[in-house]
């Protein structure tokens, strides 16, 4: 008896380890957990991209429910992006603020000219020192921003049309009902 | 045959000593107080580099890695304590940033898992050693 469970040990150690290591195939190690979500949102001082003379803080973000988009023109996945967020902001749901993220500006403002521009503002951190704060580490990312200013949830990767309608919308539209 | 094997042997002994320089990749200034210094080089190993997990931020020419670096640089240089700068990276990256995962009640089972795997593997080889021993002596009463 006390033999035959001592025999069964390693079976029972490998099939849990076959259990985690299984769970561990679909998890993606590239998405980390944001530790700022629940806290106010980092101040910056950036120049808008399009108006390089009128600064944005994070005073913007204050008083409704919003988006904050971080792209870049080089970056890849940002183009598929661009598409699913001009859709999305033709629905009037909530103002998109773009974060233009390790940029240059005659570039970006080419992107937004060719491709279209589903931002309300766009805040223009060249070098990417203002992100750390947020820690932004790729793109693209969004941040959801509750009305009191307060990071409610990050998305990172893409949105697609399936993400905004099953990840995004229902927050928003909770948060929205919270404020009124 | 034995020649190539020294060949190789040496070959591959060369290729490590030569591997710590191939980490050139920073552009930072040195600081001018070489205790400044220490402590940024330090530093910089004890943070990941967030697109390249495997790299740490002093060993990584990613793009974030240089902001990375740019930062602790900048932080060092305004006299902030090596505790202070771990703390700013991880209230804005979280646990991930560092190196080497703190001890904690989330990282116990890493920390602790590999030592109680050795003593379940000693327990189990201690256990089948005395069994044996007293196979051989029951074998012996027989003869």
């Amino acid at each position: 008896m006390k033999r035959s469970l001592f025999y069964l040990l390693p079976i029972l150690v490998l099939g849990v380890l076959i259990a985690l290591f299984w769970r561990g195939l679909y998890l993606n190690p590239r998405i980390l957990p944001s530790p700022l979500i629940g806290n106010a949102v980092p101040t910056f001082n950036l120049p808008e991209l399009r108006h390089p003379d009128s600064p944005l803080t994070q005073q913007i973000l204050i008083g409704h429910v919003s988006l904050v988009n971080v792209w870049g023109t080089w970056c890849y996945a940002c183009r598929e992006e661009q598409q699913t967020l001009m859709a999305f902001s033709r629905q009037n749901v909530v103002p998109i603020y773009g974060w233009d993220y390790k940029d240059d500006r005659q570039a970006a403002l080419a992107w937004l000219a060719q491709r279209g521009d589903p931002y309300t503002a766009v805040a223009f951190d060249a070098s990417g020192d203002a992100a750390i704060n947020w820690g932004v580490y790729g793109a693209p990312e969004t941040f959801l921003i509750d009305a009191r200013g307060i990071i409610r949830y990050k998305y990172i990767g893409p949105l697609t049309p399936d993400v905004i309608q099953n990840d995004l919308l229902p927050r928003i539209q909770a948060l929205q009902h919270e404020g009124t | 045959m034995r020649q190539l094997l020294w060949v190789t042997l040496a070959t591959s002994v060369l290729f490590c000593l030569w591997l710590p320089s191939a980490r050139a990749v920073d552009s930072e200034a040195p600081f001018s107080n070489p205790q400044l210094q220490q402590r940024y080089e330090g530093l910089i190993h004890d943070f990941r580099c967030l697109v390249c997990f495997d790299e740490s931020i002093a060993n990584s020419d990613a793009d974030l890695a240089a902001d990375f670096r740019h930062q602790v640089h900048q932080m060092v240089a305004d006299g902030k304590s090596d505790q202070e700068i771990k703390t700013f990276m991880i209230k804005r990256y979280g646990d991930f940033i560092l190196y080497q995962p703190p001890l904690q009640p989330s990282t116990w089972v890493l920390w602790g898992g590999p030592f109680v795997l050795l003593v379940i593997g000693l327990v189990t080889l201690i256990f089948i050693l005395r069994r044996r021993a007293r196979m051989h002596n029951v074998e012996g009463d027989n003869a």
